[in-house]
């Protein structure tokens, strides 16, 4: 396809997002500000919705980010996707030797698939890059046993510094 | 009426600006359709009458919600991230709306026909991560935060899933214009040497040459919409609403739109890729040449499209939600060496046995 046609296509797409745009903004900001009756703003309104309960603390917290690894895999990932599509356009013309060398790309990718997964890092508790071994606790589980007898095990740890902190 | 195909060719600006027009109005009446479709089927599977009241069958239920989205109070809560708040609902409906500007509704009839069509597809729904770990972070509330956290998880862990899965497609097709990829369904491949005819040439659909791809891209595509199993995003009974709980009126009415137009998107790029797009085993050129012709593909296509929707109402229905590590466990322990192991035996038989 000649440049200028390419250009064009995506110029369209540009108006398309434009339109989108402003189908948005009207729905959004205009149409509802022209029909919809005035209202009192009341301090209620703008307290965080948690079902009635009183709020404590702000949620811009330090929050434990789960799978955290598994966005920088997933870039890596992403990044072989991209390279791969070009591949599958010409694979059918270029045969088992752009086989061969998609096969070394992505199994040095599938080796860091292997790794991660061996390292824990897709399982729920991946602490500090340990799995999680029989007999040995994590930290930031309780370790002594409570007073009222329940086994340790059992109790996972609640209190996070930003509710100590709110208190 | 001729002229119409001939000009909807000829002309590039003024078919695009027609086409971007009617793309654009017709994809959230599609979705308020499909919100009555949906309400419609859930109150079937759960043996209920669903919305029956506002006009024949309920069929205008949407437009009367949608009236009620804008007469009800647009609360900008005091405690938000003001810009992010505001930017987060828009970012979850140009997207999917964009996306729809690359599918061929028809023979010639895609707005955008880009060569690396896919390509762009897939960017432009990359980018509704955004809203979601942008409009739940932004909320400054803790529901909507673990919302956003599990979106963005889910989200990029399934998109790779999604482009692997259609890749394979792409390896029998040997092109990324998806104008293309529909066409070689509709006169692909030979069996003995005999073309095939009628009925036949649903063995030329991907979803016959790509079995395992094409399960794999629905359930990827499930994940990618938060639809159930995969609505941990927004999970009712843990999260309040989740990422959207702190949104009112439209801007939460814009989520759910978003939500919706991403379905159609997705269904139609599901169509597109695996289900032969406009063709139907040679009906689609019963009126050769003529505005007509154009009209039935696009009814095809929208049929094929339709049950695709069903097919995500019908799961949402039926399939209970998962838990966040199974989520992850599937995504990355099961979906992704199947997907690469299927990926490298496709690419194994087009390259060696051809």
């Amino acid at each position: 396809m000649p440049q200028d046609t390419l250009n064009q296509d995506f110029a369209t797409i540009l108006v398309f997002l434009v339109f989108g745009a402003l189908f948005v903004i009207a729905n959004m900001v205009l149409v509802g500000r022209l029909i919809r009756s005035k209202t009192k703003y009341t301090e209620g309104k703008s307290t965080v919705y948690e079902c009635g309960e009183p709020t404590f603390g702000s949620a811009f917290v330090r929050f434990d980010i789960r799978f955290y690894v598994l966005a920088v895999v997933f870039a890596i990932f992403d990044v072989e996707v991209v390279f791969l599509f070009p591949w599958a356009a010409v694979m059918k013309s270029l045969g088992p030797v752009a086989w061969l060398e998609a096969a070394a790309f992505v199994g040095v990718l599938g080796v860091g698939l292997a790794y991660i997964w061996r390292k824990g890092d897709i399982d729920w508790i991946p602490a500090h890059g340990h799995t999680r071994q029989a007999g040995k606790t994590l930290p930031g589980e309780l370790t002594t046993v409570p007073t009222d007898g329940v086994p340790a095990a059992t109790i996972p740890a609640i209190a996070t510094p930003a509710v100590a902190e709110a208190r | 009426m001729d002229g119409v195909m001939n000009w909807l060719t000829q002309d590039r600006v003024g078919s695009a600006l027609v086409k971007v027009l009617l793309v654009g109005n017709v994809a959230p009446m599609l979705v308020a359709f499909l919100v009555w479709l949906e309400r419609r089927v859930a109150a079937w599977a759960q043996d209920r009458m669903g919305p029956n009241r506002v006009g024949p069958f309920g069929l205008l239920q949407s437009f009367a919600d949608l009236i009620k989205f804008l007469l009800k109070e647009d609360v900008l809560p005091g405690h938000v991230n003001k810009a992010m708040y505001l930017v987060a609902p828009c970012l979850a409906v140009i997207p999917p709306l964009v996306v729809l500007a690359l599918v061929p509704f028809a023979d010639r009839f895609a707005i955008a026909d880009v060569d690396t069509g896919i390509l762009a597809a897939f960017a432009f729904s990359g980018i509704g991560v955004y809203a979601i770990a942008l409009g739940g972070w932004a909320s400054n509330s803790k529901y909507a935060l673990i919302g956003a956290v599990r979106a963005s998880a889910q989200l990029i862990s399934y998109e790779i899933c999604l482009g692997l899965a259609a890749l394979g497609v792409f390896i029998v097709a040997g092109t990324l214009r998806l104008e293309d990829v529909v066409k070689m369904q509709a006169d692909g491949f030979t069996i003995h040497g005999e073309t095939l005819h009628g009925i036949s040439k649903f063995f030329d659909w991907n979803i016959v040459k790509q079995p395992i791809g094409a399960i794999i891209f629905l359930i990827a595509a499930f994940a990618e919409t938060n639809r159930t199993p995969f609505d941990l995003p927004e999970a009712e009974s843990e999260l309040a609403a989740g990422y959207h709980t702190e949104f009112s009126s439209m801007k939460f009415a814009l989520f759910f739109l978003g939500e919706y137009v991403a379905i159609v998107a997705m269904s139609s790029l599901f169509t597109t890729l695996y289900l032969g797009g406009w063709t139907l085993f040679g009906v689609e050129n019963a009126f050769e040449g003529t505005t007509a012709q154009t009209l039935l593909q696009i009814l095809i296509f929208l049929a094929k499209t339709m049950c695709v929707i069903f097919t995500f109402i019908w799961v949402r229905w039926t399939v209970p939600r998962f838990r966040y590590d199974q989520l992850m466990d599937l995504g990355w322990k099961r979906l992704m060496p199947a997907t690469l192991a299927w990926l490298a035996a496709t690419a194994c038989v087009v390259a060696f046995l051809k």
